[in-house]
């Protein structure tokens, strides 16, 4: 059985990428075992770094609270598994700038054994919609489809405006990864009871479940286990193959045929966009009481003995990761965490799997750097943009620094999805300059707050200088004008008086540095 | 004929003239709007507030720019940059950033050594952004957050145990 397509909107622009999946999809899902040793992240999330409540040299339990958010915007970290804190120090992540980042690291004890659940696991239903958004807070469940926002803030978010359903993304359209594709194969009920949860968390009533055509395996267990719940209020989408059909705003195109406008969210045309693997994340949770400690990852490329998918504690070396699925062969040379178009290369395999590492790509070959050439604007960028912008003329104007030009031309907007570094005949590293354009752009924007803050500071320090200054002028003026009105014999008595004074024997007193 | 053509004649300048009068007027009586000319220039400049240019913030030096008192290249943490926009505003030539002894830069802030610290208030009352906190005979300490690094603080120090760190 396959899913109807119908009232599918259209996406502009896309590409159609070789899938590179077939090889990763081969065998079913492995699971890791415990390593010797788990390095887990601060920041695995968006939003500011959680902080460690353990200490060095305390044993904690699997599935133990190690790092508790921090802030409004955040998430916490547990241990995934037994074992005793023997450092909390930098160490190398895969993060977009590379350098280390704070981790807590766990030398395993190997029993796994696993914390007792402070309350008792109670169905779903029962719980009322805040308490369980509270809950998933607590589980430290972050979107796994690559953004990592906090899962639980995200859904606050959207509760504060008008929604209508909730769109679950199957769409894993970019090359390689195949994580979601298996998670829905082999686990279809975890993710549909996930949306379940997340409908009532939200009060929803709608869900549209999207997975692309060319995912023929999962979209039959989805329509089998989706046949089984028997739940009306769930469709399952069928979506066309291009990347980046995946993307947020995207997909939310393609469902509903209505555009998320320029700088707004998906909430703002009635929809909560979650990926597969995050309403799973959300069910082992709820429903069985495990926190996000493990996750579901592809290990790809001609660089390794055998692809394919593995369940992987957070926290594990990519290093004891790919030697569990067969090591490398040797013709491996570039190691990718995430996907080819999106991913970020990294020099070692030390890197621990972080809740956003959805594909460990080794490939055989580095990516060829040819020369860049002038553009000769052909459009061709803008004709596969999926946002619809002038790629050629944002590259101008990220050349030309020019803050005001990018932001109206929507670099915002951009989604970084690489279309139009492919198709370009000159080889212009667009979507890299573009990154860092709007690394910039914000950068400007954190200086004028700043300068605007130290600004108001300034001028409420001058009013207030000013207005002491204007009281001690009156403070003497009235103290001249008590004078004048003594009048001269006043004036020689105090004289007199004061002479008398210093005459008269006195003891030293002490003399105060200030003095 | 005649009288149409004088009766348009005259109205037309009578206009002129009366417009002409009142523009004469206002732009004697009234001071020139240099003030949202100052804030331009204000919104330009870091906010540092160090004084290095020789006014006691960039208020008051934006304000000299405006009087053509001060040259535009004096402002040491805004850099070439701030130069160059300031340049492009006021359309003058852009000149390289004049030398200056003390260090201040955007990206410093102060810290206090606090197990030096008499507590003598003097580089509290140097801050120019209220940034340092401390009560007479009680330790002082920088609020980082604050800080703009303008370095006021350093050389009134008596006991020299505030040094400026660069952020990362």
């Amino acid at each position: 059985m396959s899913a109807p397509t119908y009232d599918l909107g259209k996406l502009h622009g896309g590409l159609r990428l070789p899938a590179e999946k077939m090889k990763s999809t081969a065998a079913a899902i492995q699971t890791a075992p415990v390593p010797k040793q788990l390095v887990l992240p601060l920041t695995q999330h968006a939003g500011s770094a959680a902080h460690p409540v353990v200490g060095i040299g305390e044993t904690v339990l699997k599935g133990q609270l190690i790092a508790d958010s921090d802030g409004i915007l955040s998430a916490p970290v547990h241990a995934s598994s037994s074992g005793k804190i023997v450092a909390i120090e930098p160490w190398p992540v895969s993060r977009r700038y590379g350098e280390p980042a704070p981790c807590i690291v766990i030398e395993c004890d190997g029993r796994d054994e696993a914390v007792e659940l402070a309350e008792a696991i109670v169905p779903y239903e029962t719980i009322e919609p805040d308490s369980l958004l509270q809950k998933i807070l607590q589980g430290g469940i972050v979107g796994l489809g690559g953004a990592v926002f906090p899962t639980a803030q995200k859904l606050m978010q959207a509760n504060t405006s008008p929604l209508e359903y909730l769109l679950l993304n199957g769409v894993e359209c970019e090359p390689y990864i195949s994580c979601d594709d298996m998670l829905m194969r082999e686990h279809a009920d975890e993710v549909l009871g996930g949306a379940s949860i997340l409908m009532h968390a939200l009060g929803l009533q709608k869900c549209y479940i999207a997975v692309e055509s060319d995912k023929s395996q999962a979209l039959r267990r989805m329509a089998d286990a989706l046949s089984d719940l028997d739940d009306k209020r769930m469709v399952l989408k069928q979506v066309p193959t291009i990347y980046p059909s995946g993307g947020e705003d995207q997909l939310v195109k393609l469902i509903a045929n209505v555009e998320v406008p320029s700088g707004g969210l998906p909430t703002d045309v009635g929809c909560v966009v979650q990926n597969v693997g995050t309403a799973a994340a959300v069910y082992r949770w709820i429903c069985l009481g495990e926190p996000l400690i493990s996750r579901v990852t592809t290990v790809t490329g001609d660089g390794v003995a055998n692809p394919m998918n593995v369940r992987a504690r957070i926290g594990t070396t990519i290093a004891d990761i790919v030697e569990f699925t067969g090591g490398y062969t040797d013709r491996a040379k570039q190691m990718i965490i995430g996907g080819p178009m999106t991913g970020k290369s990294v020099t070692t395999d030390r890197v621990p799997l972080v809740k956003a590492t959805n594909c460990i790509l080794v490939a055989s070959h580095l990516a060829p750097i040819l020369d860049e050439r002038p553009c000769i604007r052909c459009g061709e960028c803008a004709v596969v943009c999926p946002v619809v912008l002038q790629p050629q003329e944002l590259y101008w104007f990220a050349w030309a620094d020019d803050e005001v030009k990018l932001r109206q031309h929507g670099l915002i907007d951009c989604i970084e999805c690489g279309c139009c570094d492919m198709v370009c005949p000159s080889h212009i590293p667009l979507m890299a300059s573009f990154r860092q354009a709007k690394a910039r752009i914000h950068e400007l924007e954190d200086e004028k707050a700043r300068a605007e803050r130290a600004r108001r500071r300034f001028e409420a320090r001058s009013m207030r200088r000013d207005m002491e200054d204007k009281k001690r002028q009156d403070e003497l003026a009235e103290q001249k004008r008590a004078a004048v009105r003594a009048g001269p014999a006043d004036i020689q008595e105090m004289v007199e008086r004061s002479r008398r004074k210093d005459s008269a024997p006195k003891a030293r007193t002490k003399k105060g540095p200030e003095d | 004929m005649w009288i149409t053509i004088l009766t348009a004649v005259v109205t037309i300048t009578g206009i002129a003239l009366a417009a002409g009068l009142l523009l004469g007027f206002v732009s004697r009586r009234l001071p020139p709007s240099s003030d949202r000319l100052v804030d331009r220039v204000n919104d330009l400049l870091p906010q540092t507030q160090c004084a290095q240019c020789g006014y006691p913030g960039c208020r008051p030096y934006a304000a000299a720019v405006i009087k053509e008192e001060a040259a535009i290249n004096l402002c040491s943490p805004g850099g070439d940059a701030t130069v160059r926009r300031l340049a492009e505003l006021l359309d003058r030539t852009p000149l390289p950033v004049a030398e200056t002894a003390a260090a201040a830069t955007v990206d410093a802030v102060a810290i206090i050594d606090e197990s030096l610290c008499i507590g003598c208030t003097w580089c509290r009352d140097a801050c120019p952004v209220d940034a340092i906190t401390g009560a007479h005979r009680f330790m002082h300490t920088v609020i980082a957050s604050e800080c703009t690094g303008c370095a006021l603080c350093v050389p009134r120090c008596p006991v020299d145990c505030i040094s400026m760190i660069t952020l990362q």
